[in-house]
């Protein structure tokens, strides 16, 4: 594997090996010395033109944790702001001789576009409204583990449902989900009111309900989504109270769900707006789990990627 | 012992062309030779340790772990004391890792800490002791035990690094090319050691 731009990269056995690889990066956490020498010598860039905490943090110690040098370039403080295009900025960094470029941009297609430019590896860490791969995995992950906790084994999500709540049109998180959890086996239903599904979604491998209520008793995972209010310039819904009420994740929706049901959501939360507090908190909830497989899940990568020969 | 011992067909045939030194793979440990290895081996840790107080038996998959299995079975046997084992992957140390694709990473246990106790390396082949070097840099991340020893089942030489075994199941002279393949019941259902000509490369190394 080269680049990792799209969860559509990834077939049932590379994923379930970047997952496998992952439970073994999580020991790592637990050790005294909290690092592996396998990247030593190679350099990792965080390109990040978007605001980001988690993902890029959780990058940066992947990267150190695996003893490669990780360097943070973000849009504000660097000559981006300066009015350097996306292509110069990225031949810049790659000339200096790093081995990856991580890559957050705000266009749908630009670390696809880098990585056309560059020979460095390139990882997506997030583009647009198109995927945002590694959320993906470390969902897959967290959701794996709470299949484990009734069979130990668990490799496929096959005869599993997975319902992923919320702004779809506007979320990478959904698309790199319906891609990666369909791959494992899973079935996906959307659930959105019809201005939030995106066009041509016919063509996904989904199903598509605008009733949370009735698909609530039949999902194994109840993946909710941000209310992205930067990117809502008005009109999707008349009012937050509104979507609440239709599609938030309330306390009595909580009592609604399937017996053994889980909780996901890629934060940050909106409590109170797609999640409620009691549903945020509750003990079902993988939320926390979520990150804290960010780093294993990157970890896990990082090696795929850089950890041979090139 | 010239390669009768072999029930399985589990050799590659070297295919045409492949006449100019291809001799047959032989045999140089059977099953029961195997067993009286593991048995004097565990006998030995045991006397050096001065019983089983301490002890920590660390395989290196993916057939050190057996190995490592089987010594503390015979340990049982003999002091009636059940001495923790685990596994110790070393893929992420290796100093060879840039020079294939990347390598599939195996599973890492630790049964206790390991912090002052007597780990004992288990493994199945020692040859050039960059596996063994690898080890102990992995072993280091997780703790400082007292004192760290290395049982192999088999030394066949050709060393590249400063690095001895303190136990040994069998020396087993060989040639740089050729490869010593080591079977395990628990993982390729026979229990055998045999020499691989120089132009067989089976896919485990």
């Amino acid at each position: 594997m080269r680049h990792l731009l799209s969860a559509a990269d990834l077939d049932r056995n590379q994923t379930t090996e970047i997952l496998d690889l992952a439970e073994e990066m999580s020991l790592v956490q637990e050790r005294p010395v909290k690092k592996l020498p396998a990247l030593r010598g190679r350099t990792v860039v965080n390109l990040f033109f978007e605001d980001s905490t988690r993902t890029r943090s959780s990058f940066e110690i992947a990267g150190k944790w695996l003893s490669a040098d990780v360097i943070n370039i973000s849009a504000k403080g660097s000559s981006v702001s300066k009015g350097e295009s996306l292509r110069d900025t990225v031949l810049t960094v790659a000339a200096m001789g790093v081995d990856a470029l991580v890559i957050r941009h705000h266009a749908s297609g630009a670390p696809w576009q880098a990585s056309r430019w560059i020979d460095a590896h390139v990882l997506n860490a997030g583009d647009g409204t198109h995927e945002h791969p590694t959320q993906a995995l470390l969902d897959a992950f967290t959701i794996r583990r709470h299949f484990r906790r009734t069979v130990p084994d668990q490799v496929s999500f096959d005869g599993k449902t997975v319902a992923i709540v919320g702004d779809i049109t506007h979320s990478r998180v959904a698309r790199s989900n319906v891609l990666l959890l369909t791959t494992l086996g899973a079935q996906v239903i959307l659930v959105a009111p019809p201005t939030l599904l995106p066009s041509g979604i016919e063509s996904w491998p989904v199903l598509v309900c605008t009733d949370l209520d009735q698909v609530l008793p039949r999902a194994d995972i109840v993946m909710m989504l941000r209310v992205q209010q930067e990117r809502m310039s008005g009109g999707y819904f008349p009012t937050p109270r509104e979507y609440t009420i239709g599609y938030g994740l309330t306390r009595p929706r909580l009592e609604a769900m399937k017996p053994g049901a889980a909780i996901c959501h890629p934060g940050p939360m909106n409590r109170g707006l797609e999640i409620s507090a009691d549903a945020a908190d509750a003990a079902n909830s993988l939320i926390l789990g979520q990150v804290a497989a960010g780093v294993s899940v990157r970890m896990s990568v990082l090696y795929e990627l850089l950890g041979g020969s090139e | 012992m010239s390669g009768t011992g072999a029930p399985q067909a589990q050799r590659d045939d070297p295919g045409p062309g492949t006449a100019v030194g291809s001799e047959a793979s032989r045999v140089v440990m059977d099953a029961d030779q195997i067993a009286r290895a593991c048995a004097r081996i565990a006998h030995q840790i045991l006397e050096a340790n001065r019983g089983a107080e301490g002890l920590v038996l660390m395989g290196i998959p993916t057939r050190g772990v057996p190995l490592a299995y089987r010594l503390a079975t015979v340990m049982d046997d003999v002091e009636g004391v059940r001495v923790p084992v685990g596994a110790l992957d070393v893929t992420m140390y290796r100093d060879d890792l840039r020079q294939h694709p990347t390598r599939p990473v195996g599973h890492t246990e630790l049964p206790v800490e390991v912090e002052g106790s007597t780990v004992v390396l288990v493994d199945d082949v020692l040859y050039s002791g960059r596996t063994v070097r690898a080890a102990l840099d992995a072993l280091g991340d997780l703790g400082r035990p007292r004192v760290v020893r290395l049982a192999v089942l088999v030394d066949r030489g050709h060393r590249e690094l400063p690095i001895r075994a303190d136990h040994i199941g069998s020396y087993v002279p060989t040639r740089t090319g050729e490869h010593v393949s080591v079977r395990l019941a628990e993982i390729d259902g026979v229990d055998q050691v045999s020499i691989e000509p120089a132009d067989h490369v089976p896919e485990e190394a």
